[in-house]
């Protein structure tokens, strides 16, 4: 293909990406980098200011934790999705995937009903007469998390199965046939081998949860901010549209940081598995 | 293959806590109290013709659909050629121009709401409708990269070059051979893009003015003021909805394009 062809292909894509993702960043977030007596006077007082740096570790400990528990739940469930025969494969595919074609307020909104005071779980326990008055699960980063997981689990799963099934039943077997427990063949042959997947998967998991506006806006209120709620609530609710693009900035940063910083360590981790996956 | 007994029940637990907060919600849609209960005490389909007479959820769903669908239209016409000229041309920096194509998924979501809103809609005064269906095209070119990419890659352009010189011209053989060659990549990258921009909530928190407001927006400004089983039926059709597209997709594509 002729590169002046090719040169008329891309470049529309890339001017309205520059007018309309690069222009706008650029506009409102470098103000706030130059703002005060010395640049980042304003990103420093961010993280010197208690309420802030709170939200900030809240929503980075909320990240953690669910990378961590969607790790532990996916892994072995895409392991066992990628070992069905394939008509149950499709079907336990296929209702991994339907969460996540679902509306994220949806899935929101069912923890509502469970953990609200006269959720499911209160009213079960008053009933039982473990408890008097209902506990407060709802609105507190309890909430958060467990919806974060409940959202970001499917990915997980369906990201790694992905990964997983192009792992032939051979392996398992050589490795069985050599004398491994299923156990250690996983550990040390299976898990390996679908490094790269899990990695990618654990990427959006925490870029998401770090991310995500929806679910601490509808389980965590209004008291138990996130940074994404914080940005929203800064700009619309106080009209602090400086302190929202610091916030942004800061988002923008950390992402690049968790992406970055995966990579290195999926490039660093055992590089049998990209030979192979 | 034989399978451990102890791996059977923990995913058997995985997916009970995937399906069971789903299942809840299906069965308070049919409560008749107006409080949101479960189990439920009598059946009921009051609320989901409450549902149906609700004006705000009408208008709002139709102005969802119509974002998505221009929006993701909007994308295939940008992304598609892009894609091809990624894949076929030998132009310097095709790695550093695909990140740049995919760079809207390293953006939040609420930052981009945010910047577009202060940009577009503040600075330079454009429509919010322009403002809400720029942050959703941002949302949808990254899937047609990655998808319609992923599958010009493992297309054999072979058949390209035979069409060629047989005398089939540029243009005409784009068309007639490799477009149709794509047509699952770009069903599902259709697919994908659509369903991601009328789900999509942080992107359309920001852009939304008298009249302009998305779907998923106005129900989540509707749970905030009200709690009783409108919702749960809302919630009920649209997981009919997302039922029959999975199962046309299932059909026609298979149900794996969709973990894409």
């Amino acid at each position: 293909m002729k590169k002046r062809y090719a040169f008329l292909m891309i470049v529309p894509g890339l001017v309205i990406l520059f007018v309309c993702l690069a222009m706008p960043l650029l506009k409102v977030i470098m103000p706030t980098v130059f703002a005060g007596s010395y640049p980042f006077h304003s990103y420093i007082r961010f993280f010197q200011d208690e309420y802030y740096l709170g939200i900030f570790i809240r929503t980075l400990k909320i990240a953690v934790i669910t990378t961590i528990i969607c790790g532990i739940l996916g892994v072995p469930t895409a392991y066992f999705i990628s070992r069905c025969n394939k008509k149950l494969r499709g079907i336990l595919l296929a209702v991994s995937i339907f969460p996540l074609m679902t509306n994220s307020v949806i899935r929101s909104f069912a923890w509502i009903n469970i953990l609200g005071s006269n959720g499911i779980v209160n009213t079960f326990f008053m009933n039982m007469g473990i408890i008097k008055t209902p506990l407060k699960l709802l609105y507190t980063d309890f909430s958060i998390t467990i919806g974060s997981i409940y959202l970001f689990l499917p990915l997980m799963i369906v990201t790694v199965c992905g990964v997983m099934e192009n792992i032939g039943d051979d392996m398992m077997e050589a490795a069985l046939s050599l004398g491994a427990n299923r156990i250690l063949a996983f550990v040390k042959i299976i898990f390996p081998l679908s490094l790269p997947g899990i990695i990618v998967g654990e990427i959006l998991v925490f870029t998401g949860t770090l991310t995500a506006y929806t679910t601490p806006q509808l389980l965590g209120g209004n008291r138990n901010l996130v940074m994404a709620t914080l940005i929203y609530q800064r700009a619309m609710s106080l009209s602090d549209w400086k302190g929202a693009a610091v916030i942004s900035l800061i988002m923008i940063l950390v992402t690049v940081c968790v992406i970055k910083a995966f990579n290195t360590l999926a490039d660093k981790l055992d590089k049998r598995g990209e030979n192979h996956a | 293959m034989r399978k451990n007994k102890l791996l059977t029940i923990f995913t058997i637990v995985v997916f009970a806590f995937l399906m069971i907060p789903l299942f809840i919600i299906t069965v308070t849609a049919f409560g008749k109290g107006t409080a949101i209960t479960f189990p439920i005490k009598s059946f009921s389909l009051k609320w989901f013709y409450n549902v149906l007479t609700l004006d705000s959820f009408k208008t709002s769903f139709l102005t969802s659909l119509e974002v998505a669908l221009l929006a993701t239209f909007i994308a295939l016409l940008v992304g598609v050629p892009a894609a091809y000229a990624l894949a076929r041309s030998g132009i310097k920096g095709r790695q550093l121009i695909k990140s740049i194509f995919l760079s809207p998924t390293i953006v939040p979501g609420i930052v981009v709401g945010f910047a577009l809103y202060q940009f577009i809609i503040l600075t330079l005064k454009i429509p919010v409708f322009a403002g809400l269906l720029v942050g959703h095209f941002l949302i949808t070119l990254p899937y047609v990269i990655r998808i319609v990419g992923s599958s010009l890659e493992q297309f054999d352009f072979s058949i390209e070059e035979a069409a060629w010189s047989l005398g089939s011209g540029k243009v005409k053989t784009f068309f007639q051979i490799v477009l149709p060659n794509i047509t699952s990549g770009l069903s599902a990258a259709f697919m994908l893009a659509f369903i991601n921009s009328f789900n999509n909530i942080p992107v359309s928190m920001f852009l939304s003015g008298p009249g302009v407001s998305t779907f998923p927006a106005s129900l989540m400004n509707y749970i905030e003021y009200n709690y009783n089983p409108s919702v749960s039926a809302v919630s009920v059709l649209l997981m009919l909805c997302t039922v029959i597209i999975m199962v046309i997709v299932d059909k026609t594509l298979g149900i794996a394009s969709l973990a894409k």
